[in-house]
């Protein structure tokens, strides 16, 4: 299960899949999600993200690539706060705005945040319960006790992540008997549960085979009409076909942020073009 | 000719250092049934015998009595307190009789006692070693406090028994004034066990993978909330087997009980009690203190030599039985929460 799967990374900029929606090339007209401005991040005395500033949008999907080490995941942990579980790790400069809200203001709970930007993580952790139980551990914390609800969201959540006809007649059964990918998508599916707006994903088919990850990928631009999706990626060839903009970090630094299309065909930076191509990375 | 006797020389070295390993595991493996068949033959005969029911019900079910061993009318009587008594109303002739304390009827008592202090003992080292154990792997952070309380419990665990019977004796039996009692014995036995339980418990719960924290967290639950239905369900499997040693140790120690909890003797069993509130203020028998106070403070003979193998016997079996109670649960949990 744990083969990870690292496609050739050089594309060619005349490969590119089409540009995904007119909605990709006018920035302006698009609402602003999630707002990042002049983020620098810290591990003790390391810091690993130096004056990050970034919107994304409502509604679409923003890819994060880069090397390994650049400092993409921390930024993707930064939106919903789960770097609070390290210790010795803060924002020691700027802020992130969430629809306008500071997320780290003293009186914003990190519950309710959580709540709002649910994240899928680069090896999936389904919890060792039944398919059913897993679906529905977002709703029981949130305090929903109605079973009837519940039985609702388990059944759109798992239609929504394309999982419902595989697992219908299995919902009681050990989450760890599914395949891989279908481990995935079952975690997409807890996600979706407690319906979010925003949706963070970590590399979240590093770890599967190219069919699986192309069912992830399928269903993140069905996901897309919905919610916005925020994620990570190794793999250049999938942050082309998948996003509408693309950030590409380096060294803890943005270089570069714009339309995938244009980061693609058309970089500004020179950095950007030799990662693309894969001279370095 | 060098390569050649070089390399006998270091077969033999191999076969060498094989044969001590291997005699040394051999060595303990002797000892051990040693032990226990010694136990288990001289003890058999007093726990059970060669007629129907075939267990010595008596010694199970009854509390200790003084044995009279005299002769009469050349016959060697073996009477037991009330029995005696019984027998002078009807034989008016005295006879010269040697009374041997606690060799006669049973440890009923013992048993009752021991189970408790285990049962109370283990309560209050699992609610108070789990907490622990949960607030130091789950909420403290590194700081030197906290490392200081790390090595605070590594040295407890290394503190002897008595010197836990003393703290006990002092503590809740004088200055909280609960006397000889049931509840001084379960704070000492659980906090006698506690470090051992702390450290499991803490392994158990980092052995937890952090992917299910994170998830958890994730989806909006609060970190009580991870820890109660994330992290500590699928940590119990290794907090119990830590208190399946537990379980072993407070049953076995004598020190630690002999100043707080134990008597010697005592006629009422622990639920003969007036006020409810009584039971916990009450001091109980116990098996390692009855194994302790007959080969010790009374003359030895085969008579109480019956009674050392017979309470040994038994209390081998109870640590058996209780340990394998808690084994069971320990995999029905395992069963419905394996990952």
């Amino acid at each position: 299960m744990v083969s990870v799967m690292e496609p050739p990374q050089t594309v060619r900029p005349q490969t590119l899949p089409e540009p995904l929606g007119s909605a990709a090339n006018q920035t302006e007209k698009l609402q602003v999600m999630i707002d990042v401005r002049e983020v620098d991040f810290t591990y003790g005395d390391n810091k690993v993200l130096h004056s990050i500033s970034l919107q994304m949008a409502a509604r679409a999907v923003t890819a994060f690539i880069g090397p390994s080490g650049c400092g993409k995941t921390t930024l993707l942990r930064c939106i919903n706060r789960m770097n609070d579980l390290v210790d010795g790790s803060r924002i020691s400069r700027g802020a992130i705005h969430l629809d306008g809200i500071d997320i780290n203001s003293p009186g914003l709970d990190v519950v309710d945040l959580r709540r709002r930007v649910g994240m899928v993580f680069q090896k999936s952790n389904p919890f060792p319960k039944s398919i059913y139980e897993n679906i529905a551990y977002g709703l029981r914390v949130a305090g929903v006790k109605k079973r009837s609800l519940i039985d609702e969201a388990v059944e759109k959540s798992l239609r929504s992540a394309a999982l419902w006809d595989e697992v219908k007649d299995r919902l009681e059964t050990n989450a760890y008997g599914l395949s891989g990918g279908q481990q995935q998508r079952l975690c997409i599916a807890r996600a979706l549960a407690v319906e979010p707006e925003v949706v963070l994903m970590d590399e979240p088919c590093s770890a599967l085979d190219p069919i699986a990850t192309a069912k992830i990928e399928e269903l993140i631009q069905a996901l897309k009409t919905q919610y916005t999706i925020v994620i990570v990626t190794h793999n250049m060839q999938q942050a082309g076909r998948i996003s509408d903009f693309t950030a590409f970090f380096y060294l803890g630094k943005l270089i570069e942020f714009g339309p995938t299309v244009k980061i693609f065909t058309n970089p500004g930076e020179k950095q950007t073009e030799d990662y693309i191509t894969g001279r370095f990375g | 000719m060098v390569a050649a006797s070089s390399n006998s020389r270091r077969s033999f070295v191999q076969t060498f250092m094989f044969w001590t390993f291997r005699l040394a595991t051999y060595f303990v493996l002797a000892c051990a049934t040693y032990i226990f068949l010694n136990i288990a033959i001289k003890g058999s005969r007093t726990v059970f015998t060669n007629h129907a029911p075939f267990i010595n019900v008596k010694f199970l079910t009854e509390p200790p009595q003084t044995l009279y061993v005299f002769d009469y009318q050349g016959k060697k009587m073996e009477l037991s307190d009330r029995e005696f008594r019984k027998w002078q109303e009807t034989h008016k002739e005295p006879v010269d009789a040697t009374s041997i304390a606690y060799s006669a009827g049973g440890i009923w008592p013992c048993i009752v006692g021991t189970a408790l202090l285990v049962f109370g003992s283990m309560i209050v080292a699992l609610v108070i070693g789990i907490s622990a154990a949960i607030y130091l792997s789950e909420y403290s952070r590194d700081t030197r406090f906290i490392r200081f309380i790390r090595i605070a419990i590594l040295n407890l665990a290394g503190v002897p028994s008595i010197v836990f019977g003393l703290f006990g004796f002092g503590l809740f039996v004088i200055f909280f004034g609960w006397n000889v009692s049931l509840l001084a014995g379960w704070f000492t036995l659980g906090l006698m066990i506690l470090p051992a339980i702390i450290i499991a418990s803490e392994e158990s719960l980092r052995a937890v993978p952090k992917g299910l924290r994170e998830g958890s967290l994730a989806l909006g639950a609060t970190s009580w909330q991870t820890i109660r239905k994330n992290v500590l369900p699928y940590a119990m499997p290794g907090i119990l087997t830590s208190s399946i040693l537990g379980i072993a140790r407070v049953a076995g120690e004598t020190a630690p009980i002999m100043f707080t909890a134990a008597y010697a003797m005592r006629d009422e069993m622990p639920w003969q009690v007036t006020k409810w509130t009584d039971f916990f203020f009450q001091g109980v028998m116990a098996l390692p203190y009855h194994i302790y106070v007959v080969s010790s403070k009374i003359p030895q003979n085969e008579y109480t030599e019956r009674v050392q193998y017979g309470t040994a016997l038994v209390f081998l079996i109870v640590v058996m039985l209780i340990a394998l109670a808690s084994i069971v649960l320990r995999e029905r949990q395992r069963r419905r929460l394996s990952w």
